[in-house]
């Protein structure tokens, strides 16, 4: 699997976790389309029905899951998207195990960098709610033998977010091909509870958390901004 | 080299020991995730209206408690799949 190419005089591999994440981005893109047109010709005074019904429940799950866990208030009104946008992608990307192809959550470049940018919002809001020098001081707390701690205690959130995704779907896929290589011919009699349970399950909660403990994260360093 | 082993041969039966032990990591989170659901269980059974807010906290903390566990599947399955120690040879 996957695309090999001769480029800049050197072969270059594109495993398939990352095509098929392509694809997944390819596909939301045209639903993002396909819905954002329709939602331009809905009138405000009707019902929504069909799609734009489940697209407008998805939405307001989301908003009331950040209204939850963060607050209200301008800043939470504008990471909504960015919470709504790793659900999807998240939960597509771990169900996609269902179809037969591996999924690219079980590529730890993928969930690295989802985690990347969580962490690099985490700092942005840091720096930007408590001023550069606020920041630093916030390494120093409550003393300045913890500072080293303080650090890696810092590092270690995307680390650990990361593998957590990464770990649990890969192990997932690992203990699926384990069992259809030893049961063979009779797999299709176990294996439909073990797809439920790891792909399914396991998939959605492992979406859930992901984007709970972004939520978390960056959460903690918002400005207060509460009735605004 | 022990007599009949070869050199790679030896590396990889000992990273299979040293996944199998690196596996032995999920005895924690799996007594702590217990401890933890128990506990909301116990809560749910006192404050029946508030199952969603428990529910919610009982995941994020079972998913907080599971990193160590994480942690040793991925060094188990670099020590077999990825086969790092084979490069020293």
């Amino acid at each position: 699997m996957g695309i090999k190419f001769m480029a800049f005089g050197r072969e270059l591999f594109i495993h398939d976790t990352v095509i098929n994440s392509w694809i997944i981005v390819i596909a939301l893109s045209i639903f993002a389309l396909v819905v954002n047109s329709k939602v331009k010709k809905a009138k405000v005074d009707e019902k929504p029905k069909g799609l734009l019904n489940v697209v407008e429940i998805f939405v307001g799950l989301v908003q009331s899951l950040v209204k939850s866990t963060m607050g209200t208030g301008p800043t939470r009104d504008r990471l909504m998207p960015y919470i709504g946008t790793l659900l999807l992608y998240i939960a597509c990307a771990n169900l996609s195990g269902l179809l037969g192809v591996s999924p690219p959550t079980s590529d730890y470049n993928v969930t690295l960098a989802l985690a990347i940018i969580t962490f690099t919002l985490t700092q942005y809001y840091g720096i930007k709610t408590n001023g550069i020098g606020g920041y630093i001081k916030g390494y120093f707390d409550p003393n300045p033998v913890m500072l080293p701690l303080n650090i890696v205690g810092e590092l270690s959130n995307p680390i650990s977010l990361s593998f957590r995704l990464f770990g649990n779907i890969l192990s997932g896929g690992i203990i699926m091909s384990l069992v259809y290589e030893a049961l063979r011919y009779i797999s299709p009699l176990i294996t439909p509870a073990l797809h439920a349970y790891f792909d399914i399950f396991s998939g959605l909660v492992q979406t859930f958390i992901f984007a709970m403990l972004t939520m978390v994260f960056v959460g903690g360093n918002l400005p207060d901004e509460e009735g605004i | 080299m022990i007599q009949g082993i070869s050199n790679e041969a030896f590396i990889l039966g000992c990273s299979a020991i040293g996944a199998g032990l690196a596996l032995m990591a999920g005895i924690g989170p799996g007594i702590g995730q217990g401890y933890a659901a128990g506990k909301a269980a116990e809560a749910v059974g006192r404050q029946p209206e508030a199952q969603g807010d428990i529910i919610k906290t009982m995941i994020l903390g079972q998913a907080v408690a599971e990193s160590t566990g994480i942690y040793g599947l991925v060094v188990g399955i670099i020590l077999l799949f990825v086969r790092p120690l084979l490069g020293a040879l």
